[in-house]
Formats: C-alpha cells, sequence, structure tokens
C-alpha cells in the first residue's frame, strides 16, 4: 500500500472514534508535558548552578605556576618529571595564549598604592591595587553595577568597590559584605570624577658585583652555590631602584561585590585594566622574591588562563602541564557536579516518563477497542487484497499519529508550564529582592527528543494492537451475517 | 497429482480437505472435494446449511487455507503460497460479494468502490476512471457520494458488485448474492452477473442454497452434503431460459 493511502486510512479511522482518540492523545500529550517539565526543570537548575559557578571565575579557569621555584599556590599540581621545569616569563604567557580554547593569560597583579580624589587635597588612602581582565566583565560583580567597564584594556580608567567610594567620600562605613549600594547622587560625586593614585615604580638599576665572594681551592665546593646553579654564571647582580609616580585615573564604575573574588588573595577595592597596570611596571606585593632573583627576564608568580568553555579546562590543563608548568583547577569539582546533575536529571526523566508510560496503555487500550469494533471492517480489507503487512501499518500510523500529536501538544504544554511557573517564582524571587532567574529551560533539542520519544512509545504501545489485527482470521472476522 | 490445469481452466480443487476444531470433536467442514471449473464457467455450489459451500469458496477465496489438498486457481497451488501472495491472489485474481454486501459503513459509495485499488496500489489518476467505469456498468455512476445507509440493498450489492470488478479479476465468488434481497432486486443482480460473466468472461461461482436460481443461471450445478461433494448437474435448461429472456 502506497504511503498517502496508509496516512488516509489511518486518518480517516483516527476521526472516526474522534473523542476516545483525542482523548488518548491528550494523554500523551500530559505525559509528554510531565517529561518536558521535569527535564526542563533539571537543565534549568544546572543551567543556573553552572552558570553561577561559571561566572565566579573558578570552573573556566587554569592557574599555571612554574616548576622551577616555589612561589604560588600550595594546592598547585607538579607537572609531570618528564618535562624539563621552565620559567614562567613572557614566553610562556605567549605560547598559552596561542593554545586552542585558551580566551585570555594574564598574572595576578597585585600591588600597593595612595588613591585620593583629585578635588581633595591631603592625604590619600593607602590601599591595595588589583587589575582586571577584559574576561572580568561577565562576572557576576557587573550584573547590576553603577557606572561602565573599562573602555579599553589600557584605558586610564579605574573601577572601584563600594565600601571604598563610601571611604573616598569620606562616608560611615556599612557593615562588611552589606547589599547596599551608593545613591545615584553618591554615585555621581564618582563616576567620571579622578583620583590621583601614588605608586612606586621598579626600574633596573646598575649590575654591581657580588659582595662577600671568598676565594676557595681548586676542587673545593663553594656552599653558596649548591642551589644556585644560576649564580655560577654570573658573578655580577641586577640593582634595581623604586621611584615614586603618581598617576591621573577616571573612576567609570562602582561595583558592589568584587570581581573574580577566588582567584586572589586579601581584599582589593581599586581595579586598574591589566594592560595600562602592567605598563606601569609597579612594585607588587611579593615581589620580593622575583627582584632579588638573579635573573635578567620578567618572571611571574602565577599565570591565570581563562579557557573558553569549561570542557576544554582539561585539555588545556594537560598541554600546559607537558610544556613542564605546575596547574591548579577545580576541574574535579565541576566533574562531581556534573554528575550530580546527570543523576537529578535521570531521576527528574523517570518519574516524568511514568505519565508516559500510562499514557501508552491508553494507547493500547483505544487500539485493541477498535480492533473490536472495526473487527468487520479488517475482514473485508483482508477480502479485499489487505495483506497482514498492510493491516499492521494502518494500526501501527494510527498509533503513530497519537504519538506525533501527543508529542507536540506535550511539548507545547511543557513550555507553558515552565513558563508559567518561572514566572510565578520570579514574582515570589522579586517580593524578596533575589534577582530574578530563569529555572525553567525548554530547549530545542528536548522538545525534538520529547517529541521523538513519545513517538517511540506510540509505536512501540501500538506493537501489539497492530500484530493482533494483522492475526484477524478473516473467515472469523466476516461470518455471523 | 497436482496439475497446473489447461488453458481452459480456471480453477481446480483436488481433494480438498478443511476441517475445524470444536471443543475436542473435528468437524470436517469440506472433505475432500476435487472440483473444476473452466474459464467463463458460471458454476453453482448447492447444498443445506452447514454442507461446508462457504467454506469451499473461502479457500477458493484465499481467505483461508486447506488442511490437505491443492486449489489451483490461474495456474497458481493457493496451498503453497505466503501470506503475502495469497493476499495478492485476493487483490487481482478474485472478487468477492457477500450475502451481507459488507460495505464498509463509514466510508461513500467511491470510497468503497476505491478500496481495493488501494490495496493493489493503483495509481490515483487511474482509480477515478475505473471507479467511474464499474459504477456505470452496475448503474449507479450518480450515487458516487452516498453512503451504504443511503442506499437500498439491490443498490448496495450492485456497489459490492463493482467493488469486486474494480481491480479485473477473472474469477467472481458469490457467497448467497440474493439471500438478503426481495426476488425482484434478487433476479436484477443475478442478471447483471450473468451478463459480467458473459461479457467479461468471468469465471463465476456461486454458493446458494435456492436451487431454482441455480437452474436459472449456472452451466453447471455442484451439490455438496456434510462436507462432500454429493453430485454434479450440467444445466440443460440453461438455454431455454436464456433464450426466453
Amino acid at each position: 500500500m502506497r504511503a498517502y493511502d496508509l496516512i488516509e486510512l489511518a486518518g480517516r479511522n483516527l476521526r472516526e472514534a474522534g473523542l476516545r482518540n483525542s482523548l488518548t492523545t491528550l494523554g500523551i500529550g500530559v505525559g509528554v508535558a510531565s517529561l518536558v517539565a521535569m527535564l526542563s526543570l533539571g537543565i534549568g537548575l544546572q543551567k543556573l548552578a553552572t552558570r553561577q559557578l561559571g561566572r565566579s571565575g573558578l570552573f573556566d579557569t587554569v592557574v599555571v605556576t612554574s616548576r622551577q621555584d616555589s612561589r604560588g599556590p600550595r594546592f598547585a599540581q607538579a607537572a609531570p618529571v618528564t618535562a624539563q621545569p621552565k620559567p614562567l616569563d613572557d614566553a610562556a604567557r605567549h605560547s598559552f595564549e596561542q593554545m586552542a580554547n585558551v580566551m585570555e593569560v594574564y598574572p595576578n597583579f597585585s600591588a600597593v598604592g595612595d588613591v585620593r580624589l583629585e578635588a581633595n587635597k591631603g592625604d590619600g588612602h593607602f590601599t591595595v591595587v588589583g587589575t582586571l581582565p577584559q574576561s572580568a566583565r561577565t562576572s557576576e560583580s557587573f550584573d547590576d553595577f553603577q557606572g561602565t567597564f573599562f573602555s579599553a584594556y589600557n584605558a586610564p580608567e579605574v573601577i572601584i568597590l563600594t565600601d571604598f567610594g563610601r571611604e573616598l567620600l569620606d562616608l560611615p562605613r556599612e557593615p562588611r559584605n552589606s547589599d547596599t549600594k551608593l545613591t545615584a547622587e553618591q554615585a555621581n560625586q564618582l563616576l567620571g570624577k579622578n583620583i590621583v593614585l601614588r605608586y612606586h615604580q621598579r626600574e633596573a638599576g646598575e649590575s654591581a658585583p657580588l659582595a662577600g665572594k671568598v676565594a676557595r681551592k681548586k676542587g673545593e665546593p663553594d656552599p653558596d652555590d649548591i642551589d644556585n646553579g644560576d649564580a655560577k654564571q654570573t658573578e655580577d647582580m641586577q640593582t634595581y631602584n623604586l621611584v615614586p609616580r603618581q598617576l591621573k585615573l577616571k573612576i567609570v564604575g562602582i561595583v558592589n561585590t568584587e570581581p573574580n573574588r577566588a582567584l586572589r588573595q586579601g581584599r582589593t577595592p581599586v581595579f586598574l585594566p591589566l594592560a595600562l597596570a602592567e605598563s606601569l611596571n609597579m612594585v607588587q606585593a611579593g615581589e620580593l622574591w622575583s627582584t632579588l632573583r638573579p635573573s635578567q627576564t620578567k618572571t611571574y608568580i602565577a599565570l591565570i588562563v581563562r579557557v573558553a568553555k569549561s570542557k576544554a579546562v582539561a585539555q588545556v590543563e594537560e598541554d600546559i602541564k607537558k610544556q613542564g608548568f605546575s596547574t591548579f583547577s577545580i576541574l574535579d569539582a565541576s566533574k562531581g557536579i556534573t554528575k550530580f546533575f546527570t543523576f537529578l536529571d535521570l531521576f527528574l526523566g523517570i518519574f516524568g516518563s511514568l505519565a508516559l508510560a500510562v499514557a501508552s496503555l491508553g494507547i493500547i487500550n483505544t487500539l485493541v477497542m477498535a480492533i473490536l469494533e472495526r473487527r468487520r471492517e479488517i475482514g473485508i480489507m483482508k477480502a479485499l487484497g489487505a495483506s497482514d503487512g498492510d493491516v499492521k501499518r494502518i494500526f501501527f500510523v494510527e498509533a503513530g499519529s497519537m504519538g506525533v500529536l501527543g508529542g507536540a501538544l506535550g511539548a507545547g504544554l511543557g513550555w507553558t508550564i515552565g513558563r508559567v511557573i518561572n514566572f510565578a517564582t520570579n514574582i515570589y524571587l522579586q517580593r524578596q529582592d533575589i534577582r530574578p532567574e530563569n529555572f525553567w529551560v525548554v530547549s530545542w533539542p528536548l522538545v525534538g527528543a520529547a517529541l521523538a520519544f513519545s513517538v517511540f512509545v506510540s509505536l512501540f504501545a501500538g506493537l501489539y494492537p497492530a500484530s493482533r489485527a494483522a492475526r484477524l482470521d478473516p473467515v472469523q472476522a466476516l461470518r455471523h451475517d | 497429482m497436482v496439475t497446473n490445469g489447461t488453458e481452459s481452466e480456471s480453477v481446480r480443487t483436488v481433494s480438498v480437505v478443511r476441517h475445524y476444531k470444536l471443543g475436542r470433536s473435528i468437524i470436517p467442514a469440506v472433505d475432500g472435494v476435487s472440483l473444476a471449473a473452466g474459464r467463463g464457467e458460471f458454476i453453482a455450489l448447492l447444498g443445506a446449511s452447514g454442507s461446508g459451500k462457504s467454506t469451499l469458496l473461502n479457500l477458493i477465496a484465499g481467505l483461508d487455507r486447506p488442511d490437505s489438498g491443492a486449489i489451483v486457481a490461474e495456474g497458481a497451488d493457493l496451498a503453497t503460497m505466503t501470506s503475502e501472495q495469497l493476499a495478492q491472489y485476493r487483490r487481482h485474481v478474485v472478487g468477492m460479494v457477500f450475502q451481507s454486501f459488507n460495505l464498509v459503513p463509514t466510508m461513500t459509495l467511491y470510497e468503497n468502490v476505491e478500496l481495493p485499488m488501494r490495496f493493489a496500489e493503483v495509481r490515483r489518476r487511474e482509480r477515478r476512471a475505473r471507479v467511474q467505469e464499474a459504477l456505470e456498468r452496475v448503474g449507479l455512476s450518480d450515487r458516487m457520494k452516498h453512503r451504504p445507509s443511503e442506499m437500498s440493498g439491490g443498490e448496495q450489492q450492485r456497489a459490492a458488485l463493482a467493488r469486486a470488478l474494480v481491480n479485473r479479476p477473472k474469477i467472481l465468488l458469490a457467497d448467497e448474492p440474493t439471500g438478503n434481497l426481495d426476488s425482484k432486486t434478487g433476479k436484477e443482480i443475478m442478471d447483471l452477473i450473468r451478463e459480467l460473466n458473459r461479457t467479461l468472461e468471468m469465471t463465476v461461482i456461486m454458493v446458494t442454497h435456492e436451487r431454482p436460481l441455480a437452474e436459472r443461471y449456472a452451466n453447471r450445478l455442484v451439490f455438496l452434503g456434510d462436507g462432500k461433494l454429493v453430485g454434479e448437474l450440467e444445466n440443460t435448461k440453461l438455454e431455454k431460459i436464456g433464450a426466453g429472456r
């Protein structure tokens, strides 16, 4: 039988028992809707969680330290010993930047300086000065902040914390971590205004001969040289000078919480654009080590590698380790979270599927009823030349049609339920002064999968009725006139 | 010994046996019937109720399978066919009419006549012409949109005949075609069947329990009793009746 005849006959049969088939289809619809609703909730919660975590800057970040020295985070995993240790210098930084999926590579920058409003003469506020890379823009600190982000990666601009803004304006302190923003009036006293930053710049001085070098006999080991192979080569060491500087910077943004907080030690209330800060050659806190190191090239304590997607973190980490560096990421934690949500989705999916399973019983029931009702008709069709396969296919198409219609109905219904619950939840959240979130995510793949699953379940449910109809004996069916 | 038959032979049954189980007892509905029908012949199967005549007709129609024996129709043995081949056979070789017409009540006359062509995968364009032709032949071409419930018994049986013809079968099998009709309408239907038998050279095998009807239209009368063939009679009155018409 040709496809259009099959569809036409099946369609006519579905219309004949319109109410019954509509109710069965509605049942499938409710089943699919419950499945879609459950899975949407699971996916929505997962997205919410990973988005929050992702924006904390932890899950797409690899912290790289050199194996050459003992600086950097204590928890960094040692690189495999196979690789040759290398200095964490600009060449290394550049090579990380060239890797696939790497968004940005930047050092953890922390200097100290003295900050005051340009308009206010007199003493400034001594504070820690940090930097923000361009990728920090996606940090959740910037969801709801006053002003703008840096206009360029090297603009003479500054972003400050609300608390520090209060300090600059000589306002009373709020309790720490309070969410109170500056009033529009207070913010206007700061945004667009200039501050003066005083800091110390490091300048290379002349080479000076090492003092206290004692002449030794040939072959006698030098106790000073045991650890330091480099020093053997160089008899001289670089000196450096600290030169006081001052710089005018425009306040462009005020944030309530510290962006990328997790990767910093201590509290940093003032942020410069990364490239600007690096060009200033400020003396950094904790840099004493590197300044005393007799190396000619500039090395970093640690570099932070931002990866475009958290899935690529493992690969990037692996590649960096191969180059001979130590790395650290919170990948394992994120794996655990993914696993948790996979189980949650599975659990919710099973619950959602229960309704669909009940609906599939409805299909079986409806079609078995149809066989009893159309017994004679099936007999007639067989007498007129319908094969067992033709009869089977007609019932199959009927079951499949109910699956398609029910699936579409259910996907629509599930989407609507999701919208409504999202809407209601967000009204509640707004009353509690919590930012609205998207708990319910109905994605096209999910709708497609739900539809396909619904058709599959329907066809499966149609298996028994279809084969029973096909086996019907036409002689029996046409008997008893 | 099964033969493929001669050129002029349409249907041959060879020692056909069909038993039904009813509880523990076995009922021999057809018990070793051998019968041959020539091409274009009009055979009446006569017998009392339960004599096995309908069972034999269903076996020839390919709706049922014999327990033993052979049924050779248009050169092929039905007993050895797969169920798909039997369906093919029912589509293309035989047409059937029943006592209770067996039209699909939810379909219009047009759709009912079109139905066998859906299974035979006839192209849509051709279907319309064939339905038209078949309905003209039975005189119902102006009732296409009507449903069976809107038609008289005679009209329904004509529709069933049109449906049996539409795939151009070589054999027409009729199971008590006038059983549900009054005698006048019954005669009209029988005249129509005879006309098809003569103009289209279709072999007709008709089950009936009305001997006068059989004598009036059939070439040959075959008598069944308790599943066995109990007598055969060449109809000598036929020419006379035919001439007097």
